[in-house]
């Protein structure tokens, strides 16, 4: 077990309230859309800087921690930057900078309403999740969880069409559900065990359960953090959330609030549950079996979906449960992978929603069946796509590769071959639905292509980046922010001790 | 010398006040309203001041006339009291200042009466806050309701028959309580409460104490409006004038619910009401059923005030729940939620006077962008006091909800737990509607009027609200957001000391 | 059994009269015969604090010169009867309000039949 030293520092609190500080500029600039841009692109360069400069802190096992205030008798609000909490707040706050360009150029290609609205609550937005990274017990994640919630609400309703209203709805409905599930399990817990801090390893240590108790415990858990983890059945909210702009479903619903839901699953399972809880009463097979038949189902839905973003959407819920098969399977490499996926899914996927943003822009094109040849018109957009989608499938040197493989060695390592066979079968549904979106693209005759061409540099250029650092993280998973590292000590934190 | 007259000062302020307007309406009309106002400044920082000196020096006890209790009338100044008192003094100011423009819109040329009405209203309420006698407690329960009972009748052409079946309803209430409180003093023989407490544990096997016990909890269930006594408040809460609502609806039923706690935990003790004769699990499961009743209710209404009005006897609800769990953590959750109901539904009404204000009605039907457009700043404020109602953190709705979920884990009670969460979810659904309306439905000008949307006969507000309507709101609105934040201060500040010995 | 209902006959006359009240109160239509059954229903609680104060073989609470204070026993208790004319006042201004409704009730809608009301009110 790595020693962790703690040192209290305010960067975490500057982290979570940059941007916070910003909506009010934002709201003031409206009229000024250049300034207006401005401001988010500063704030979110700030934030992944204030992020960036905990890592080196982190990495040596100095973790940076500030109590803010009394939020109940004995709980505190406070935000702690662990090795989990650093990882996961990198790649939203990264993501954000380059989803900030991207929104540039997809907004103003449409002439968008609302943008000032639009800017400001992704600003909330990205504050809460920080929040949630950072959040050192389970009270100021709930808080942070809840406020994500609602500040993703006028994101998803932007369009403000019927259909967006509604989908608005159902995304209250779900996520409000999930959040009152959430908030009924942290009071229990905080009842048997008096304190809700976040401890690798888990915090019911020395409490014996009756396995009814644990096992309700366990499914308010999951029902709670499942809504936005987009685990099967509960699930149905992100592809009806796909009618909001792109780039909110690219940063929210690949990289920010579903996330934070598989995020949540890791932390229960390991800084709350614990491995041992966890084996002790079989709550790793629910667990296990919930994500592993996500998977199985959504790859096969993706086939069947016409409309572009909801593809994509389906493939996401899958992939997210990649994470929750990881947590599950509570051994060394699939842990380490598990949360690799969070950073490996996050790059590529968000690569996917720039290129589909891009080609609704210039061609106004939805759905698969209308993407033939394509390719001639924006040959970088679907280059791009194509690394994505390499990636997806698993298939070396993008980076999907790496967080699968060691899924597969830590199913290896718990002797289990059925998540194996899952890893098999979706990498090949993959395949499935997204290569022939490539073939379309590259190899059928063009159809009636009126339209702009290849995509704006604010739109081409955040999409090649993502798929660049697809590429060279899958080369070196170490380089820039040492992922693989973080993903190492975390699931050593958490397991204590075994290599990979 | 202040501080021993402490606990009798606040009354005898708004007594004083009423008298004095009363008489400026004869003489200078032009009075009333400062007069109103400077009362209710006094009475704030008297709050204020008495909050600090209870938590300093402890309890002061003020006799009227010098005699000694039991035979005498004394008030007492304990944590209790004074949090209850506060909580009175700032509603109070807050609305007084929406008054200014609100009252001669809606009762032009009746401002006198109505301000010394309404200064009788809050002399009522702070006496039955302060007074550590039954009787002296009935005397003034009669005060501010008949005192209610004018202010809500003042209103439009509906509203003297609300008011005429909230006084009966009110009477029988008071009637009851006054019966109780006749067996309660064939039983033990004194009216003090201290004395009382003292009395209890010699008697408690005596049937006269549950004849009592129930009566009085009857008819302050009545005042309370607890499910299903709760019959006078719909009607009253809609059709009485803005300012009546934003007072009464965050005080009155709070103020009964401030009795029935002292008198069920502090006079006869938290094991007799939960043990010997446990009444506090009929609360309990009463409130319970008016928490989903009027959650349900509120979904169906079209008005903004009636749907406030159901929406309050679900809130009411819960304060009823914790008083039912009958332990520590339910009676935190329960004054807690005293403290931030009283803000929240005071926001919430003040929102629809603003809106009588600037478009003469309030029906939810009507609600369009054009609202949000035209009023910013009132529908911010809705929109915060609405995700209090709702439960989102960090408000200050969180956080009662935070506590009473503790309490009904503690108390191994699954279905009060699942009450809280599902009624969350069923408030979400009723403010989420008129969230909806004010932020996305398109305006009148986009949809042709027909005979089932006559919004063309309707056009939104034209500007906001004016100040002093505007003021009053976000300030309640930002006390939401404070009161959250901090409100573990608030529990172990001022809570925890109040909270009875034995439990 | 008689005894019973002799020794206490103060009691059950009120319970009567609470009855009455209550009836008159909940299920009469016309709002004055409400207000007479609200008025009863007091009367009857003030009477039953007067019944409560008396004693047996005590005599009215005035201090006689031949009877010592301390004997207290020998009054019948002056409280109630002190607190009722609080109580009968409080039923007064009540009634004071009640009218006062009423006369706006009639004037705006010509009728004082609770079902009549509700009609016209729609």
């Amino acid at each position: 077990m790595n020693i962790v030293e703690m040192y209290t520092s305010s960067v975490p609190l500057y982290a979570v309230l940059v941007s916070l500080l910003a909506v009010p500029l934002i709201l003031a600039s409206s009229r000024y859309p250049n300034l207006r841009e401005f401001w988010t692109i500063l704030v979110g360069i700030a934030k992944f800087g204030l992020v960036l400069s905990l890592l080196p802190g982190v990495l040596e096992g100095r973790v940076a921690v500030i109590r803010l205030m009394e939020i109940s008798p004995g709980i505190e609000l406070a935000l702690k930057a662990d090795a989990l909490g650093v990882f996961f707040a990198i790649i939203a706050s990264g993501l954000w900078i380059l989803t900030s360009l991207y929104s540039i150029g997809y907004m103003r290609g449409l002439n968008e309403h609302k943008q000032t609205r639009y800017f400001a609550c992704f600003a909330v937005c990205l504050s809460a999740t920080i929040g949630i990274a950072f959040a050192a017990n389970l009270l100021t994640f709930v808080v942070f969880y809840e406020i994500l919630t609602i500040a993703a609400y006028p994101l998803v309703i932007h369009k403000e069409t019927r259909a967006a209203i509604s989908a608005g709805r159902k995304y209250l409905l779900y996520t409000l559900t999930a959040g009152v599930l959430l908030i009924a399990a942290t009071a229990w817990t905080y009842q048997i065990n008096g304190n809700l801090d976040f401890k690798p390893g888990g915090i019911f240590t020395g409490i014996s359960f009756s396995s009814g108790t644990i096992t309700a415990l366990f499914f308010l858990f999951l029902g709670g953090l499942g809504v936005k983890a987009a685990i099967m059945p509960i699930h149905s909210w992100l592809p009806t959330a796909m009618v909001a702009p792109t780039p909110v479903s690219a940063l929210l619903h690949a990289v920010a609030v579903v996330k934070a839901g598989v995020f949540g699953v890791v932390r229960v399972v390991g800084f709350v549950f614990g491995p041992e809880l966890m084996r002790e009463f079989g709550l790793n097979t629910i667990l296990a079996v919930f994500a592993g038949a996500t998977i199985i189902l959504a790859s096969l839905l993706a086939l069947k979906q016409d409309n572009l973003k909801r593809r994509l959407a389906y493939s996401t819920i899958a992939h997210l449960s990649y994470v929750a098969l990881g947590a599950a399977l509570l051994t060394p490499a699939a842990f380490a992978g598990g949360i690799m996926c969070i950073a490996t899914h996050a790059t590529m996927k968000i690569t996917l929603f720039f290129c589909a943003g891009a080609i609704y822009v210039n061609l106004h094109k939805e759905n698969v069946s209308e993407l033939d040849g394509i390719a001639k018109a924006m040959p970088w957009t679907m280059g791009a796509f194509a690394v994505g989608a390499v990636g997806l499938a698993g298939i070396p040197p993008v980076n999907g590769f790496i967080s699968k493989w060691y899924l597969g060695l830590g199913s290896l390592q718990a002797g289990e071959w059925i998540p194996i066979a899952i890893l098999v079968i979706s990498g090949l549904l993959n395949i499935g639905y997204l290569f022939p979106i490539l073939y379309r693209a590259f190899c059928k005759p063009a159809g009636n292509l009126h339209g702009k061409g290849e995509a704006s540099p604010a739109m081409l250029i955040p999409l090649i980046i993502t798929a660049l650092l697809s590429i060279l993280f899958g080369l070196n998973p170490d380089l820039f922010f040492h992922f693989y590292r973080m993903a190492v000590q975390i699931s050593v934190s958490v397991l204590g001790g075994g290599i990979l | 010398m202040i501080t021993q007259n402490a606990p009798a000062l606040i009354p005898v302020i708004y007594l004083a006040a009423s008298i004095l307007i009363a008489l400026a309406g004869m003489r200078r009309k032009w009075l009333v309203y400062p007069l109103a106002v400077f009362a209710t400044a006094i009475a704030f920082s008297v709050a204020g001041f008495n909050l600090f000196l209870v938590l300093h020096s402890g309890t002061v006890s003020y006799r009227f006339g010098g005699w000694i209790p039991p035979i005498g009338i004394e008030y007492v100044l304990d944590p209790l009291s004074a949090f209850v008192a506060m909580v009175v003094a700032a509603v109070a100011f807050a609305v007084l200042i929406h008054s200014r423009r609100s009252v001669p819109l809606e009762l032009a040329g009746k401002e006198a009466p109505y301000y010394a009405v309404l200064m009788l209203l809050l002399c009522g309420f702070n006496g039955i806050v302060f007074t550590g006698d039954f009787f002296n407690l009935y005397v003034f329960l009669e005060i501010a309701s008949l005192a209610g009972y004018g202010l809500v009748g003042l209103g439009e052409k509906r509203s003297p028959v609300a008011a005429f079946r909230y006084l009966i309803m009110g009477s029988l209430g008071a009637s009851f309580y006054l019966l109780g409180l006749a067996f309660l003093y064939m039983a033990t023989g004194s009216l003090n409460m201290a004395d009382i407490s003292r009395i209890i544990p010699y008697v408690s096997g005596n049937p006269v104490l549950f004849v009592a016990v129930s009566l009085m909890t009857i008819g302050l269930g009545i005042k309370m409006a607890i499910f299903p006594l709760h019959g006078w408040l719909p009607d009253a809460y809609t059709y009485a004038p803005s300012t009546s609502v934003a007072m009464i609806a965050p005080l009155g039923t709070k103020i009964a619910a401030y009795v029935i706690i002292r008198m069920l935990f502090y006079v006869f003790g938290v094991h007799y009401v939960s043990r010997d004769f446990p009444i506090t699990t009929v609360i309990g499961w009463l409130s319970v059923i008016g928490i989903i009743y009027g959650s349900i209710m509120a979904m169906t209404q079209t008005e903004l005030k009636r749907m406030l009005a159901y929406s309050s006897v679900a809130q009411i609800g819960y304060i009823g729940m914790g008083i039912g769990l009958a332990s520590p953590l339910g009676l935190i959750g329960a004054v807690l939620h005293v403290l931030n109901h009283a803000f929240m539904i005071a926001c919430l009404f003040l929102v629809a006077g603003n809106l009588r204000a600037r478009v003469g009605h309030s029906n939810i039907s009507d609600f369009n962008k054009s609202y949000c457009k035209k009023m910013p700043w009132t529908f911010a404020a809705f929109t915060i006091a609405a995700l209090s109602m709702i439960g989102i953190p960090p408000t200050a709705g969180f956080f009662s909800k935070w506590y009473l979920a503790l309490a009904t884990i503690d108390a191994n009670n699954w279905i009060f737990l699942a009450v809280i969460l599902i009624s969350s979810l069923l408030n979400a659904v009723y403010f989420f509607n008129i969230l909806e309306r004010v932020y996305l439905r398109p305006a009148a000008s986009t949809v042709p009027a027909t005979l089932s949307s006559p919004t063309a006969a309707n056009p939104g507000p034209q500007r906001e609200a004016s100040l002093s309507l505007l003021v009053p709101t976000l300030t309640l609105a930002t006390a939401i957001l404070v009161l959250g934040l901090f409100n573990a201060v608030i529990v172990k500040k001022l809570i925890l000391p109040m909270l009875p010995v034995v439990m | 059994m008689l005894d019973f209902f002799l020794g206490h006959y103060a009691y059950w006359f009120i319970l009567v009269l609470l009855t009455i009240g209550l009836y008159g109160m909940i299920m009469k239509r016309n709002l004055v015969k409400k207000l007479v059954g609200m008025t009863i229903l007091q009367s009857a609680i003030i009477l039953f604090w007067v019944v409560i104060s008396s004693k047996w073989n005590a005599t009215v609470p005035i201090i006689a010169p031949d009877i010592p204070c301390a004997q207290a026993a020998n009054y019948i208790n002056p409280l109630p009867h002190a607190l009722m004319l609080t109580a009968i006042v409080v039923g007064v201004a009540t009634l004071g309000v009640a009218l006062g409704l009423l006369i706006i009730i009639y004037r705006n809608y010509r009728t004082l039949e609770e079902n009549v009301l509700i009609d016209r009110m729609k």
